[in-house]
């Protein structure tokens, strides 16, 4: 501890990230400086990615519980019931600044941190999937940065032999300096199995697992909560290095430890490392802890103590063991090839001690780190509401062969075959449906019964960016809509919220809408958020991305026998469409791909309607009234409908328009909606059941042939839009566009 | 039957393969850790499953293939053992020199996975005996290095042998003749990339792969 005073200059605060205030209460709180390691210590535990210190007060007006809800937000990952004893925990996080600076590594460890949360309390992943949002496609980065983000979550994904069932990929000129890479893990557990990361009781060993720890991503978080600028690349180093070799090994171990009864608590060593990991799990349990920091394995020789704990080495993990189960510890982590030491001990002082070299080199009470972060009421202003455009006022295509085949083959829309053929899908054998089918909601069987749950990520950057609240609104609702198109029975969220400075007024009041929005639509759906990460400050030379709340949604499929896709349509079967049509273009992508324009108000989401109309489809789906069911969202009715004629290799020949404007009709955006492909002799029972409900439903075609008509409009074959459809992403990569 | 299903470090499809050789044989297979020395008596099938042995680290299934139960098994297989080995157990027979020729990176350096067209090439071996002689079957592929290569010497005796079982009608990986799957000179060790074990169950990816397992437990 002897430090002289002047080592920590007020550069050396602004360094660390820290705020003149901030530091002021860091002073308050210890009643002495800290010293250079206690000063890292305070850095990353306060640190945007750690504290949510922007955003916490706003999260806290998130619904959190409800009847299946076993654990929400503030553990590893959220769990919820889904009978017979089975939990399912889930979490997605962002992984978004290091992706940008090493898109490789960026995205395999932020695969690798995910799963690690799931796994930490006692869940098997089962299922992974991405939502991924890159620059302009002709953006000079762009191609190196799809090809090494997709190739990092592959490598890492594919090693451990957790299937990647499905996601999104948007492509916008608001993300060319600011990659997201949000990555969602699904895992199953047992009920009566969950572990959790509080350390109880004083005198129990603490052990440290898996890799070693060397000087990687040393400042990882701390970097995830700043702006980038023109030398971003020289935070390279800060970037962690992924092995999921250690990882496969670190899940089967932890497993099969926990299938004991030796584990007290148990944290994944993640954003700042075994100082984070140590710390919530002394705080939650209340506790202090000492580590004896020579006992850490590490990589390199001569590390220091601010090195050791400030480190984002991956694969490791921090575990309290019950006394007298040492042993069984090692034996566990030995047989699976692991480091494994005992590093320290709980204690009741309520300090963080740590020794290193026989002297004591940091000790900080550990609830002013945990509690008392800093917790900001930023201010925020509303977004202007943007004007409602009427289809009538816009114009409308000459050329609708013309206008659909690019639509079908532009980014937002165009097939990602590219990239999940470079994903396992298939590994562990339950994947009933994923992004190979081009579905709504990916479905993984839950291993050995003839349940399954179905999961999906949404988000519409465009629409939060013009309305927060609509467009948050809309996020969850379309994870909500799509996990009712596979017939399951919608239960809660994730969501990784990627926004710009939270200092800037109106950054932060995009932030708020949206949440605001969210929640709202959490509250009709009764679909709680149970976990979730905050990716803030995703700005580039002032340039922020578009608002991004990424959703993850998760539900359950009671019956294997009752589900639905979009692929089933049969030939002879009618379409009917389920909700009212406007015919809205305000940021449509009709609007910004054919006419270029990004202007007007969302679609306005009605709630109670979504909520009629998915139930209604549900129920429809577990009667086994329908053969295929695709939800309306990007592109509207046309795309919709080509994609259902992509699943089921048939032609699909839609009616004449009901509305004077055919553009609104085909490509409008409206919500609610859902085509549903059915048998001829259900026609009527589903028509008159909509109709005694209030339910919208019309007739609007027919399946069959092998092309996409609709009256007045288009004529094109499958095969040549299948082929715009599928050549896009490639032709982007190999450099031919 | 008793089968067995090795378990490297990181493997990951040996649950599947288990699951698979349960389904058809109504029995469990034992599940042997790769330090283990010696087979227990009385398995008379043997699946390497897929995965990562060993992260893929210095070559796709070189480490595995020398692990001590490999020797074990190797040995046994000399004297008519029947050994399967799927994507990382084909490329650790080929390193532990039970197969000829080696699986180098796919031919666009990427991973592939998708359903994967397949002709069965003949029916006259314990492996396909239950397929028609060329039938198509669609098993997925799943991997990173399954591009088979063999010297022009090895492959003209392949070939003359009718070694060459499976073969990919659009192959997905560069490998010499599309071959997806060979077996050795005595007909008892089998190695494919794709997975026939993720090709048995009408939900998951077909049931294409049924006939292969039946083929081989029926010689046993």
């Amino acid at each position: 501890m002897a430090r002289k005073q002047s080592e920590i200059t007020p550069e050396i605060v602004a360094e660390h990230g820290l705020s003149v205030s901030e530091y002021e209460i860091v002073l308050d709180r210890l009643g002495r400086e800290p010293n250079l390691t206690e000063l890292g210590i305070f850095s990353v535990m306060w640190s945007e990615h750690c504290s949510y210190k922007s955003s916490r007060r706003h999260l806290g007006k998130f619904l959190t519980t409800g009847d299946r809800v076993i654990q929400g937000p503030g553990e590893n990952a959220g769990v919820i019931d889904i009978d017979d004893g089975d939990a399912i925990i889930f979490k997605m996080e962002s992984h978004n600044h290091p992706s940008f600076i090493e898109p490789y590594q960026g995205a395999a460890t932020g695969v690798g941190g995910i799963m690690r949360d799931v796994f930490t309390m006692g869940a098997r992943p089962i299922a992974l999937l991405n939502a991924l949002r890159f620059g302009e496609p002709d953006h000079p980065k762009t191609r190196t940065l799809v090809s090494g983000v997709v190739a990092g979550i592959g490598g890492y994904g594919n090693c451990v032999g957790v299937p990647t069932v499905g996601g999104e990929t948007n492509f916008h000129k608001g993300y060319n300096g600011n990659i997201l890479v949000n990555a969602m893990c699904v895992g199953l557990a047992r009920a009566d199995n969950v572990f959790y990361s509080a350390a109880k009781g004083v005198g129990n060993p603490i052990f440290y697992v898996g890799s070693k720890t060397g000087r990687d991503g040393i400042h990882g978080a701390t970097m995830a909560s700043a702006e980038f600028d023109d030398d971003s690349d020289e935070k390279r180093p800060t970037v962690q290095v992924g092995d999921p070799f250690t990882e496969k090994l670190l899940i089967e171990a932890c497993l099969e430890l926990m299938a004991t009864d030796a584990i007290i608590a148990i944290q994944d060593m993640g954003a700042a490392g075994l100082t984070s990991s140590s710390i919530e799990m002394a705080d939650k349990g209340g506790v202090g802890i000492e580590l004896n920091l020579d006992k850490v394995p590490q990589r390199e020789p001569n590390m220091t103590a601010y090195e050791m704990m400030l480190s984002e080495s991956q694969e490791r993990m921090l575990m309290v063991i019950k006394p007298g189960k040492e042993q069984l510890a090692f034996d566990v982590f030995e047989k699976w090839e692991l480091d494994v030491a005992q590093i320290g001990k709980t204690t009741d002082t309520g300090h963080l001690v740590l020794k290193h070299h026989k002297k004591k080199v940091c000790d900080i009470p550990i609830s002013p780190l945990a509690d008392d972060a800093p917790n900001y009421d930023r201010p925020h202003t509303k977004t202007a509401p943007r004007p409602v455009l009427n289809a009538a006022d816009i114009h409308e295509t000459q050329d609708y062969n013309d206008a659909l085949m690019r639509i079908i083959s532009s980014p937002n829309i165009a097939s990602k075959r590219w990239i999940w053929e470079q994903y396992d899908r298939h590994v562990m054998t339950d994947t009933v449906d994923s992004s190979q089918s081009g579905g709504d909601a990916a479905i993984v069987r839950i291993h050995g019964t003839n349940k399954a749950v179905a999961i999906t990520t949404d988000c519409t950057p465009r629409y939060v960016e013009a309305d927060p609240y609509e467009g948050g609104k809309q996020c969850v609702a379309e994870t909500w809509r799509n996990l009712t198109c596979v017939g399951a029975d919608p239960i809660a969220i994730t969501d990784c919220l990627n926004f710009g400075n939270p200092e800037r007024p109106e950054i932060m009041g995009q932030l708020v809408g949206a949440i605001e929005g969210m929640n709202e639509a959490c509250h009709t759906f009764d679909y709680p958020v149970v976990s979730g990460n905050v990716s803030l400050y995703n700005e580039t030379n002032g340039q922020a991305i578009p608002p991004t709340p990424a959703v993850g949604g998760v539900g359950l499929i009671p019956d294997l026998h009752k589900f639905a896709t979009l692929s089933g349509a049969k030939s002879g079967d009618t379409l009917i469409l389920i909700g009212e049509t406007t015919g809205w273009l305000g940021c449509s992508i009709y609007l910004s791909e054919i006419l270029s324009r990004g202007d007007g108000a969302p679609p306005p989401v009605d709630l109670s309607v979504e909520k009629l109309n998915g139930d209604f489809v549900r129920k429809l789906i577990r009667s086994r009234r329908v053969s295929a069911v695709h939800d309306l969202s990007d592109g509207g009715l046309a795309v919709t409908a080509c994609e259902m004629a992509f699943a089921s290799g048939l032609g699909i020949k839609l009616a004449k328009s009901p509305l004077a404007e055919r553009h609104g009709w085909l490509f409008g955006e409206d919500q609610a909606r859902y085509l549903i492909s059915v048998e001829k002799n259900s026609v009527n029972p589903v028509l008159s059941t909509a109709k005694a409900k209030s339910i919208s439903a019309q007739i609007v075609g027919t399946v069959g042939g092998d092309r996409l008509t609709a009256e007045g409009a288009f004529d094109l074959s499958i095969a040549d839009l299948r082929q715009a459809n599928e050549n896009w992403l490639p032709n982007l990569m190999a450099g031919d566009k | 039957m008793q089968t067995a299903v090795i378990r490297f470090p990181a493997s990951n499809c040996d649950r599947d393969a288990a699951v698979a050789l349960e389904k058809l044989t109504g029995r469990k297979p034992l599940i042997i850790w790769h330090r283990e020395t010696e087979l227990p008596a009385g398995v008379g099938f043997v699946v390497m499953p897929g995965g990562f042995s060993y992260g893929d680290y210095l070559r796709s299934g070189a480490i595995a293939s020398r692990s001590p139960i490999v020797q074990d098994i190797k040995a046994k297989s000399e004297r008519g053992l029947a050994v399967a080995g799927f994507c990382n157990g084909f490329q650790i027979l080929t390193e532990a020199g039970m197969l000829p020729g080696a699986l180098m990176r796919n031919k666009n350096l990427k991973f592939v996975c998708r359903p994967e067209k397949l002709t069965v090439t003949h029916s006259n071996s314990k492996f396909t005996s239950k397929y028609e002689a060329k039938s198509e079957v669609v098993f997925p592929v799943a991997h990173h290095d399954g591009n088979y290569f063999a010297d022009k010497e090895t492959v003209g005796r392949l070939e003359k042998e009718g070694r060459v079982l499976f073969r990919y009608t659009d192959n997905p990986n560069g490998s010499v003749n599309d071959i997806a799957g060979i077996v050795n000179e005595g007909g008892n060790v089998f190695g494919m990339m794709p997975h026939p074990e993720r090709a048995i169950d009408p939900l998951h990816g077909g049931t294409d792969g049924i006939d292969l397992f039946k083929s081989i437990l029926e010689t046993l």
